[in-house]
């Protein structure tokens, strides 16, 4: 074999190198998400006309922005889940995760916990714990002694997801049996939106989050690897588990509490990172988090254009392009040796 | 658990890793009900190495598993440098002590370079990326365990055996003073077998690494230093190959009275009468 592997680029160029690109297609994905939308936005006089204004500063851009703050999240938790579970076929709606947020979100909201504290509406906790809740389930059930079953950990999470959907499908029905809409919102997601404020008081939570699950990004990658290895080579398992865990349960209780269940980017996001940079978690979780926004974003984009009639839910876009990759996923993994 | 301040182990210490009466038992999942590993008392000084073997079913991989650190002993203490396990940070154990598990699967197609660059990470800070340095050990490592060829593949196209070759280099890439190999050789050819063994003796003689390995392949042990063998979880025999392999003590290691041994041209040789 000729292949020199001093001529593959170091970690770090790597790195610099996806930063680069996936800034770039953010940022080209933020322009169409602007630019596109049901209603036109005259964009010359958006300093003059009201109504152009209050379009852009009320609708498009909130959404847009939400579409980045979700899709963001939901991404670099399914990357990191995938590390963790050393699965790739895990992530927040796989793992029934999304499912215990909306439960716990839906629960908050049918007894009308409104207040907030320090900027933080309590439903976030609600919904935080609803994930937290669902996360330790699955795993409990997956794991025997030191090993966790691939099969168990996707079977059990299918299992509660639905119980989770059943559950906040009775609520719903319980306290308002018109609220058809509202029940589609929790279960496939949307990006609807109005104004900024709910997006920054998803920031201060979201955004420590990030960072400390960044900060995780070595260790899942040796996570990733093999946990014995990971040991030996100076990680204390148990203690990163429980806080990768946490922190995942909370980006996603979060996302959850204001864009509902949307399904299948944090499968999608971080296999094609995998696929365009590489294996390495320090790179895919930051690339996760900037081509998870773009996604959405260009995702909400098609859903809010693609049919003549009206706009369709932005999970329901992710979902008919998520479902058909994870089939894909599961077909490949054959290839996969660990399972 | 707490990372406890760094401290230097004294150059001429010549502790190295000790075990005293450890025990293991399994509690849930197994049918084992008695003690797998049972008072288990011994000792591997740097630069020494040291051969494990027994049946199948003895407690070898349950022993080197706690003397990596990856099971709790139920009773007994293990030393380091003279100083608790416990109360070692993980970071600073793991620049001491690699392990080599007996197989190992990925759920992911890392390369192989970057499978071995993952052993310099106890020697690198948490938010650094290796160093051009870390990959030329990286480098030197793959190409001691004879894998150096195998730098660009991915890690889940390998056989066992290729596998096997690069979790050593890992090790290696760790730059421990000790060294836990759970039968390496198994899935090895003659040649790897050979290499192993000649990279293991040279790194005593260079580094004065230790070793520890559990292996069922008797004639590598003559290059050895110490053989400990493990009947139902206790210690029957230690001493040198030259004491320990031999007739009667096989026939009572492997509980099977047809073993015998030849020593030639210094090394020693077993079988089974079939």
């Amino acid at each position: 074999m000729t292949a020199t592997p001093m001529a593959t680029p170091h970690t770090g160029a790597r790195l610099a190198r996806a930063l680069v690109i996936l800034t770039g297609i953010l940022f080209v994905s933020i322009a169409i998400g602007l630019a596109v939308g049901s209603q036109h936005i005259d964009f010359a006089s958006l300093a003059t006309d009201a109504l152009s204004n209050t379009l852009f500063f009320r609708l498009r851009l909130p959404r847009v922005l939400l579409g980045l703050v979700i899709g963001a999240s939901l991404a670099v938790t399914g990357g990191a889940l995938q590390a963790l579970f050393r699965n790739p076929l895990a992530d927040p709606y796989t793992l029934g995760v999304s499912g215990g947020g909306a439960l716990g979100a839906s629960i908050a909201i049918a007894f009308g916990w409104s207040a907030r504290v320090g900027g933080v509406p309590l439903l976030f906790a609600a919904s935080f714990a609803g994930a937290m809740l669902a996360v330790t389930v699955v795993r409990i059930i997956s794991r025997t002694g030191a090993t966790v079953l691939p099969g168990a950990l996707l079977l059990s999470g299918i299992a509660v997801n639905l119980i989770a959907a059943a559950a906040v499908l009775t609520i719903e029905y319980l306290t308002d049996a018109s609220s058809a809409l509202r029940i589609l919102r929790w279960l496939t997601g949307s990006l609807d939106v109005v104004g900024l404020a709910p997006i920054g008081r998803m920031m201060i939570v979201l955004a420590p989050a990030w960072v400390a699950l960044l900060a995780f990004s070595r260790q899942l990658n040796l996570l990733a690897m093999d946990e014995d290895t990971a040991a030996t080579l100076g990680v204390n398992v148990r203690r990163c588990e429980m806080i990768v865990h946490t922190l995942c349960a909370l980006i996603v209780g979060v996302t959850v509490s204001v864009g509902g269940a949307i399904g299948f980017v944090g499968l999608i996001v971080p296999h094609v990172v995998r696929m365009m940079f590489g294996e390495d978690l320090r790179i895919v979780l930051p690339g996760s988090l900037l081509l998870g926004a773009a996604f959405l974003i260009l995702a909400d984009a098609l859903a809010r254009t693609a049919l003549p009639s009206g706009e369709l839910p932005v999970g329901a876009v992710t979902g008919l392009l998520g479902g058909p990759v994870f089939l894909w996923l599961l077909r490949r993994r054959q290839q996969y040796s660990a399972m | 658990m707490m990372s406890k301040a760094p401290f230097e182990i004294p150059a001429n210490a010549t502790t190295g890793l000790e075990a005293r009466g450890l025990s293991f038992a399994y509690k849930r999942g197994t049918p084992v009900v008695n003690n797998v590993v049972n008072n288990v008392t011994l000792a591997a000084r740097p630069g020494t190495m040291t051969a494990l073997i027994g049946s199948n079913g003895s407690g070898k991989s349950t022993l080197i598993r706690m003397l990596a650190g990856l099971l709790q002993p139920q009773s007994g203490s293990i030393l380091l440098g003279g100083v608790p396990f416990e109360t070692w940070s993980a970071r600073l154990r793991a620049r001491e002590i690699a392990y080599v598990p007996q197989s190992t699967a990925t759920a992911f197609p890392f390369p192989v370079l970057d499978i071995v660059l993952s052993g310099r990470t106890p020697h690198t800070l948490r938010f650094r990326l290796e160093s051009a340095q870390d990959r030329e050990i990286a480098m030197e490592a793959l190409a001691a365990a004879g894998a150096a060829h195998l730098a660009t593949r991915s890690f889940t196209s390998l056989s066992g055996g290729e596998r096997q070759m690069v979790i050593l280099a890992r090790a290696l890439a760790q730059e421990p003073k000790l060294l836990l190999l759970d039968e390496p050789s198994s899935s090895l050819d003659l040649t790897h077998r050979a290499t192993l063994i000649r990279t293991l003796v040279r790194l005593r003689q260079t580094k004065r690494l230790g070793v520890i390995m559990v292996t069922h392949d008797l004639q590598l042990t003559g290059a050895f230093d110490q053989i400990v063998a493990l009947r139902c979880g206790e210690v029957v025999a230690t001493g040198s190959p030259d004491q320990v392999l031999r007739d009667e003590f096989l026939r009572d290691i492997y509980g099977d009275s047809n073993v015998r041994s030849q020593r030639a041209e210094n090394q020693v040789f077993v079988w089974v009468d079939l």
